[in-house]
């Protein structure tokens, strides 16, 4: 396959970025997207140009840290996955390919591809934990039975991975579904409920705080997420929301 | 350097680590507020000592060198973690987990250290529910457990084939818990570039801010290591692409020995290699061997007629097919140890009867699961059994719950529907076994620095048993290292904080900026990933899951001439005080070309076959591995003396007070 690149250049934070304009030839179909990225970067270093810089690690879609906005959507064309385990089969002989960062206030740009997305680890730190000591004398596992729908609930809510799509893809730049996430695991489980209304109250404040922007409810960060977590957490997180401010 | 003293507490084997926890020295908590720790990663290991470590009341410092601790290679563990709890009522016990899993590391491991891990395994299912890890739960309510391979019983809990991300990032909240307390100072995007010893002791460590390219300076008290294995020596692993085994071979290089390198896990069942672009091996889970029926066709024309696209796996009769693990290993089956499903799939590759264009893959095939499970349901609902599209169609909403997540990432990597076609696997490289040498205490060589989780030896032996990596990750974090540190920081309590300015400080710091500058300055002709290439080959082709004495001497000739190679004509782009992936690469590759010729030094002195070291000089008549006991009872601990080629043979003796050591047999 043979395809015209348009990516985002920045040399750092500070600096102005601007869209460059590159092709790229011989693109195997079973090539991932990142595989193509790097095979880019090596034909720019034998070139003696700058290769593009981006965030990426495990290539198996788990570890959240591939970002990329490729053609306006976060991660790409294909749904439920992430840019790592996205195929070049998705993209035609010819294709022009759009590649930006994860935009948004809260996430500055690092260089070219990368963002520094460690707002998300601090509304995690304000309350994304349930407050008990890790000496290992804690009552038998198996003394709580949980509900296993609920028990799947937390789990469907706990596996985000913290990429950021969802921001990328809001027009407000909401982190919602995000917190939400975070918000319905632990409010869906026994041993969560306990700090219930600190935890909401808090993680609301410090997303907040860290300036991404309001829900109304457009649903674009559900489409986008690469792994399906759904609405209806934001739904959950308001209701804990509400409880919490009314009994604060 | 003092003789390897293993430092195993006295008593017998199930009073030792009770025995131990009561007699070792103590900090107070006023003086653990004194103390400063570094933790240099943030996997199940680094999170966990981080977050328990920072409860006791120390100041914690931990590094990682991803954006986020989070996003670790923990992370990507998929299938479960082993403990002892016997919910199942089948049989299982502390003692069945110690002996399954000294058996499975093919008897090269620490008897000592594994039964304190089989003991402590019970405690992490505890501590991670209370945490809010949604593991896997039935109709009442209570935990589920599945099977993993070497064991006969159902001792593993998971959360769908997930388990490693929820049990990381678990760790992780316990760790922001203390970041958000100021008990933990998160380091992300700092890459550990050197240890600094101060009167031979660790005392600190260099770092590179990976963002804006400066170099720091940490001072601490003890330094942990926990920066996981170094799979990415083969170049094509499982492990995640920033994966290396530079914190490790940098405190190797200061002292501290490096144990069995050529220990490593080359798992049974991952995505076939596609072409010559590939970056990384995606693994799918062992959980699915559960369910899942590995088979090649007996016959060598359907290979050809399957190659040539004439022929679909699903056509081929029942009669026509060699469940080849099933026809060796009647006991186990599908489930027998990982080094053991490898070679048997290489031993059918090699013979011809790969399934794919390279030749170089088996099926793992669902259909009887399917249908299994499917009539199951129907039977269950009460509705016609013998409806065969209503009952594959049950049975697949069965395996979808199961291996949901691993059967889409097989589609979205393969173009292939899972569901309708068997699976195509095949062995790669996943874990390593081998480690930097510790004690009972999990200290190193060196005084004061410590190494936990993949990073360490102590645990698996030869052969690492199916979930039992988030079991050790865990038990060291959580429950071993944070008391058998105070043990160690009991005589550091009147020192007081620790000054960066030192002339040790000094010296490291300018010898890391001289190594980077080096690279930028080289303005050779290949690139970083060029080298790293090279090196995977040779790792492959010549210490991979064969190895013999010829191919073993070449490797270390050509891993040298590729270093020098290397040294001499690598190109690193850019300037040294920016965000520069290259060179952060390129420090890394330089540590795998030096760890590979110790790798293989260390594989040509063990001529005997253990766990997933094969030596083809020592098989049985059967072509099963062949140990040799009475010459190679022991650990390989190497200290460094120069270069990797100079390096000096130590041998700690393994003592199997409990355990009668006999062969190894899963059939």
């Amino acid at each position: 396959m043979n395809l015209t690149l348009k990516i985002w250049r920045q040399a750092n934070a500070k600096a102005k970025g601007e869209m460059v304009t590159y092709s790229i030839s011989d693109v195997s179909p079973d090539m991932s997207f990142l595989e193509m990225m790097d095979m880019h970067n090596e034909l720019l270093i034998d070139r003696g140009e700058d290769p593009v810089a981006f965030d990426h690690d495990c290539r198996e879609g788990i570890c959240g840290m591939c970002s990329m906005f490729i053609n306006g959507e976060a991660h790409g064309p294909d749904r439920l996955v992430t840019t790592c385990q996205l195929h070049m089969r998705k993209f035609k002989d010819g294709d022009t390919l759009t590649i930006e960062p994860f935009r948004a206030n809260a996430f500055p740009v690092i260089k070219d591809l990368a963002v520094d997305r460690s707002a998300f680890d601090r509304i995690q730190q304000a309350g994304g934990f349930v407050s008990v000591n890790t000496s290992g004398n804690t009552q038998d596992a198996n003394a709580i039975p949980i509900d296993k729908h609920d028990a799947d609930k937390a789990f469907d809510a706990a596996t985000c991975i913290g990429c950021g799509a969802c921001v990328a893809s809001c027009k407000n730049a909401s982190a919602m579904l995000f917190v939400s996430a975070k918000v319905s695991q632990y409010a869906l489980l026994p041993q969560g409920k306990i700090e219930a209304t600190d935890r909401v109250l808090n993680m609301v404040n410090q997303m907040d705080e860290e300036g991404f922007g309001n829900c109304t409810n457009t649903g674009a960060c559900e489409v986008e997420c690469p792994k399906g977590i759904s609405l209806e957490n934001i739904a959950r997180m308001n209701r804990e929301y509400l409880t919490a401010s009314l009994k604060d | 350097m003092a003789k390897l003293d293993s430092k195993i507490p006295q008593g017998s084997l199930s009073e030792k680590w009770t025995n131990h926890k009561s007699n070792i020295n103590l900090v107070s908590p006023a003086n653990k507020r004194m103390i400063d720790v570094i933790v240099v990663g943030t996997g199940l290991a680094g999170a966990s000592a981080s977050a328990t470590l920072a409860e006791l009341g120390y100041n914690v410092k931990t590094f990682c060198f991803q954006d986020s601790p989070r996003r670790a290679h923990s992370i990507a563990a998929q299938g479960g973690i082993n403990a002892a709890k016997n919910y199942q009522g089948d049989g299982d016990s502390t003692y069945r987990l110690f002996y399954d899993t000294i058996k499975g590391g093919d008897y090269r491991s620490r008897e000592s250290n594994v039964y304190r891990l089989a003991e402590v395994s019970t405690n992490i299912i505890d501590q991670c529910v209370a945490q809010g890890v949604p593991f896997a739960r039935d109709y009442g309510g209570l935990l589920d457990n599945r099977s993993f391979g070497g064991v006969l019983v159902s001792r593993t809990f998971y959360a769908k084939g997930q388990t490693g991300q929820q049990l990381l990032l678990g760790a992780y909240s316990a760790m922001n818990r203390q970041i958000g307390r100021g008990k933990i100072k998160m380091y992300n995007r700092h890459e550990m570039m050197d240890l600094v010893l101060i009167d031979g002791k660790a005392r600190g460590i260099i770092t590179r801010n990976l963002v804006s390219g400066e170099i720091e300076r940490h001072s601490a008290h003890a330094v942990v290591i926990a920066s996981g294995g170094y799979g990415n020596v083969f170049f094509l692993s499982t492990n995640a692409m920033g994966s290396n085994v530079s914190a490790t071979w940098k405190i190797h290089k200061r002292g501290a020995y490096f144990a069995n390198p050529c220990f490593t896990q080359i798992h049974p069942t991952c995505i076939p290699v596609s072409g010559e672009h590939q970056s990384k091996l995606t693994l799918m889970s062992e959980s699915l061997r559960n369910d899942g029926r590995i088979w090649v066709p007996k016959r060598i024309e359907d290979v050809k007629a399957i190659r040539e696209g004439k022929l679909q796996p699903t056509e081929i009769a029942e009669e026509d097919r060699d469940y080849y693990l099933e026809r060796r290993y009647p006991a186990f089956g599908n489930l027998v140890p990982r080094d053991v499903a490898s070679r048997a799939a290489k031993e059918r590759c090699d013979a011809g009867f790969g399934v794919n264009k390279t030749g170089e893959a088996v099926y793992l095939d669902f259909a009887d699961a399917i249908l299994r499970y499917g009539k199951e349901q129907a039977h269950v609902k009460g509705w016609d059994e013998s409806d065969t599209v209503l009952v594959k169609k049950l049975g697949q909403e069965v395996v979808r719950a199961k291996y949901g997540n691993l059967f889409q990432m097989y589609e979205k990597i393969v173009d292939q529907d899972p569901y309708e076609t068997p699976m195509m696997i095949y062995p790669a490289v996943h874990y390593t076994m081998g480690g930097v040498w510790v004690d009972y205490n999990l200290m190193t060589s060196i005084p004061g620095c410590y190494a936990i989780g993949e990073a360490n030896f102590s645990d698996h032996g030869a052969n690492r048993l199916g979930a039992s990596a988030l079991m050790q990750g865990l038990a060291d974090g959580y429950f071993v290292l944070p008391y058998t540190i105070g043990d160690y920081l009991a005589d550091d309590i009147r020192t007081g904080t620790i000054s960066t300015d030192s002339p040790e400080f000094e010296a490291a710091e300018k010898e890391v900026k001289q190594r980077l500058e080096a690279f930028i300055n080289n303005k050779g002709k290949h690139s970083v990933d060029y080298y790293h290439r090279k090196l995977g080959k040779i790792m492959w082709d010549k210490c991979g899951m064969s190895r013999n004495e010829k191919d073993l001497k070449e490797a270390l000739r050509d891993i040298k001439a590729l270093r020098e190679d290397f040294y001499k004509n690598v190109n690193v782009p850019g300037v040294t005080n920016e965000f520069n992936e290259q060179l952060a690469k390129a420090g890394r590759v330089a540590d795998f070309l030096e760890l590979g010729e110790l790798f293989a030094k260390d594989a040509l002195e063990r001529t005997e076959s253990c766990g997933g070291h094969f030596r083809e000089e020592s098989q049985t008549p059967e072509g099963e591995a062949l140990r040799d006991d009475k010459n190679f009872t022991f650990v390989s601990a190497w200290e460094h003396k120069g270069e990797p080629s100079k390096a000096k043979l130590h041998k700690e003796v393994l003592n199997y007070e409990e355990i009668e050591v006999k062969t190894r047999s899963y059939k």
